[in-house]
């Protein structure tokens, strides 16, 4: 470059400079602008203004109201008479003979008085039911087959009654009165998960820690320690048993699927890593192989194997494994062409057959990329294993579904949250241990 | 080699023979063959206990499926080819159920990013905002991480309804955790002299932020986000199977019409693989060019 190009040279730098900034500034504006018109454009295409409208606030308040509280039901049957006490008014729930809440007290077999908070109170005597409201007054019912009589202390119905011939619904901060032709009901609210430990029917339930580990046998046929976990274990609300097996059958599915997509591709992988297969046909064939498997995503494969295997965890382990299959192949072929090849001569220059060479020479090598990759997939197949499990039907995720398509049993649903997160949480803790054990802390 | 140990050993040890040290090396070798093979047993043992397990608990045996596992893809194969000419004109009619998977992957992937960035910032030591806290947000991405995608989006179906909003919510929140580990990990590789810099002359932890740590991150963050991207299809795919739109669901919907509609399951596969390999090789060539330049 001589002095005479210097100067036009500079200036034309300083075009392209400017330019460039220009173009920069342009960037850090346009980027954002170009992010914020697809989030408005996204913003209508899913009908996000019409959501307020369908969203069911209600259903809302029921789910978050059922994952810290609970409720027993009160009933009188008033087409065939009698009681029934029961948590959440189920079966599995129901009160034996002979045992009630402190709460209610049974005066006669179709009559019973119900204490409810701050001095709120039911009796139901027969098809009478009186409800006294503290600050209100008396509320009289009578359920007949014509219809339902309400009668009111004043002259207009508060708008926390809801009444009709065929139904009164009495809704208050301590509890539910609703009377239909059928039954009256009650509906006490407690807080906690119901019945968690044991069962209504366990002799063990309302017994204290302390009465159960050193207090006196309480069920004379068993031990305290034994008797409680074995009630605890089958309890009937809760299937302590069913939902550790489906824990153990997600994270089966996780290990075999993984385990077994490490073995199957690892041979492949040698087929398809340049250095190890000679014939360029082969490699290309095993890795369209990779490729394709990879490409047909996971949920195709749960469905197609679903089909021939049916639900349950062998299907849900072999979707995983069909899948890492792919995966494992190209990361282990890629692992394998970038091989020390120095190694491999050494073991070679001693004289060793061609076993004993990928025995010493490369599978230590690769042992340790191989390693932390399949438990990094153990755990992120942990999660997996619960979406699939939802799909082909088997482990915690077909309990969770199915808790949740009732759409009543949400404190079960948030029980099953917490050891699913729990669960994914320890695979991501053991792989890490696992992985510093085996090949040593990163770094 | 073995003259090579012989001669550090020697100098190490000083005054073992070649014998003591022949003898002791075996025996270190010996004891770590027995350990590999006492992890092996155990390990061959759990995955053929785990397999007696798996194939008893589950409707259909092992051996029983192995033998139809090409008995369904070869009827839709068989039907498709018979209704060859149906399924471009399939294709084109689901192409709106894809292009809404994709949207819900890509909306749920860039607001997870936003999301992730801003945890990861807060939770990196040296520049989080709110140094005592930074254990709280790494916390919060842990659990983020660990929920799986459906079981935010079956809850949220129960109070949204279905439609691509709870996918998308669901999804977003387990990338923000997802890329929220991955971007601290970039962030903690961050040169500091540009934040301090930019702190001796007054700037906000927001302008230090963007100004000094981003440019430097930006195209390591984008080549994760592409990534995640990618996955996000499957997950959104997945998602619609159990109930909130998109291609995922006009599968399951193909599917429970049963035989004679399987042209229209055999167009949804075909539309998904193309869609699902695509993706895979723009965002490769995207993401070979963001990290391999330096």
């Amino acid at each position: 470059m001589t002095a005479t190009l210097a100067a036009p040279d500079i200036s034309a730098m300083q075009q392209g400079a400017v330019r460039r900034i220009a173009g920069k500034r342009w960037a850090a504006f346009g980027f954002p602008a170009v992010i914020l018109a697809y989030m408005v454009y996204v913003f209508f295409a899913f009908d996000v203004p019409g959501l307020a409208e369908r969203a069911r606030m209600d259903n809302a308040a029921v789910l978050v109201a059922d994952t810290y509280s609970y409720k027993t039901h009160v009933t009188r049957d008033n087409r065939n008479g009698g009681m029934r006490i029961a948590v959440e008014g189920e079966n599995k729930g129901l009160y034996p003979e002979g045992k009630t809440p402190d709460w209610v007290e049974l005066t006669g077999p179709e009559s019973a008085v119900v204490d409810l908070p701050e001095g709120h109170r039911v009796s139901i005597d027969g098809p009478n039911t009186r409800f006294d409201v503290p600050g209100y007054g008396t509320i009289a019912i009578t359920a007949a087959r014509s219809g339902i009589d309400l009668q009111v202390p004043g002259q207009d119905v508060p708008d926390w009654i809801n009444a009709s011939n065929a139904r009164v619904t009495i809704t208050t901060d301590a509890g539910r009165v609703i009377v239909t032709k059928a039954r009256t009901e009650v509906f006490r609210y407690s807080l906690g998960w119901e019945l968690f430990w044991f069962g209504l029917d366990s002799p063990y339930h309302g017994q204290g820690l302390g009465q159960i580990l050193f207090g006196d046998r309480i069920d004379p046929e068993r031990g305290n320690l034994a008797g409680a976990w074995q009630d605890f274990w089958t309890n009937p609300m809760w299937r302590h048993a069913d939902v550790a097996w489906a824990i153990g059958e997600t994270i089966l599915m996780a290990f075999l699927g993984t385990m077994g997509a490490a073995i199957v591709a690892l041979p492949l992988a040698f087929l398809a890593a340049k250095r190890f297969a000679p014939l360029a046909a082969t490699r290309f064939a095993v890795r369209r192989v990779f490729d394709f498997v990879r490409g047909v995503d996971a949920l195709i494969w749960t469905v197609v194997l679903a089909r021939a295997f049916g639900p349950g965890p062998m299907t849900g382990a072999l979707a995983i494994l069909v899948t890492d299959t792919g995966t494992f192949g190209k990361i282990f072929s890629e692992a394998l062409e970038n091989v020390d090849e120095k190694q491999i001569e050494g073991i070679n220059s001693t004289g060793a057959n061609p076993i004993q060479r990928y025995r010493f020479g490369v599978i230590p090598q690769v042992m340790p990329v191989l390693l932390s990759q399949v438990l990094y997939f153990l755990e992120s197949n942990t999660r997996s294993a619960t979406v699939i499990g939802a799909i082909t039907g088997g482990g915690i995720g077909l309990m969770l579904t199915q808790a949740i398509q009732t759409q009543k049993d949400w404190e079960e649903v948030s029980y099953y949250i917490v050891l699913v997160i729990a669960m994914v949480m320890l695979m991501d803790w053991f792989s890490g241990w696992l992985r510093g054990r085996l090949i040593g802390r990163r770094g | 080699m073995q003259g090579m140990t012989d001669m550090t050993d020697v100098s190490l040890g000083g005054g073992g023979t070649t014998a003591d040290i022949q003898s002791a090396y075996m025996e270190m070798t010996h004891r770590k063959r027995m350990y590999g093979g006492i992890l092996l047993v155990v390990f061959v043992a759990l995955m053929a206990s785990g397999f007696v397990v798996a194939d008893g608990r589950n409707a259909g045996g092992f051996w029983n499926g192995i033998t139809n596992v090409f008995d369904f893809p070869s009827e839709v194969v068989a039907e498709a080819a018979e209704n060859g000419a149906n399924i471009p004109g399939l294709m084109v009619n689901y192409l709106p159920s894809l292009i809404e998977t994709l949207n819900i992957a890509a909306a749920s992937t860039l607001i997870g990013a936003l999301a992730a960035i801003l945890l990861s910032l807060l939770s990196t030591r040296g520049l989080a905002r709110w140094p005592r806290l930074t254990g709280l947000f790494r916390r919060m991405m842990d659990i983020s991480r660990a929920v799986p995608e459906i079981v935010i989006a079956l809850v949220l179906i129960f109070v949204l309804g279905g439609g691509p909003v709870p996918a998308m919510i669901a999804i977003a929140i387990h990338t923000a955790g997802a890329l929220g580990k991955l971007f601290s990990e970039v962030n903690e590789n961050a040169s500091l002299k540009p934040v301090e810099g930019l702190e001796s002359v007054g700037a906000t932890w927001g302008q230090r932020m963007v100004l000094g740590v981003i440019p430097q991150v930006a195209p390591n963050y984008l080549s994760y986000a592409l990534l995640r991207f990618e996955i996000n299809i499957r997950a959104s795919a997945i998602l619609g199977f159990v109930g909130s739109g998109g291609i995922g669901y006009d599968l399951k919907n193909a599917f429970s019409w049963g035989q004679g509609r399987y042209d229209e399951v055999a167009a949804i596969f075909i539309l998904l693989f193309l869609t699902i390999v695509a993706v895979d090789q723009i965002s490769s060539h995207y993401r070979n060019r963001l990290t391999g330049s330096h």
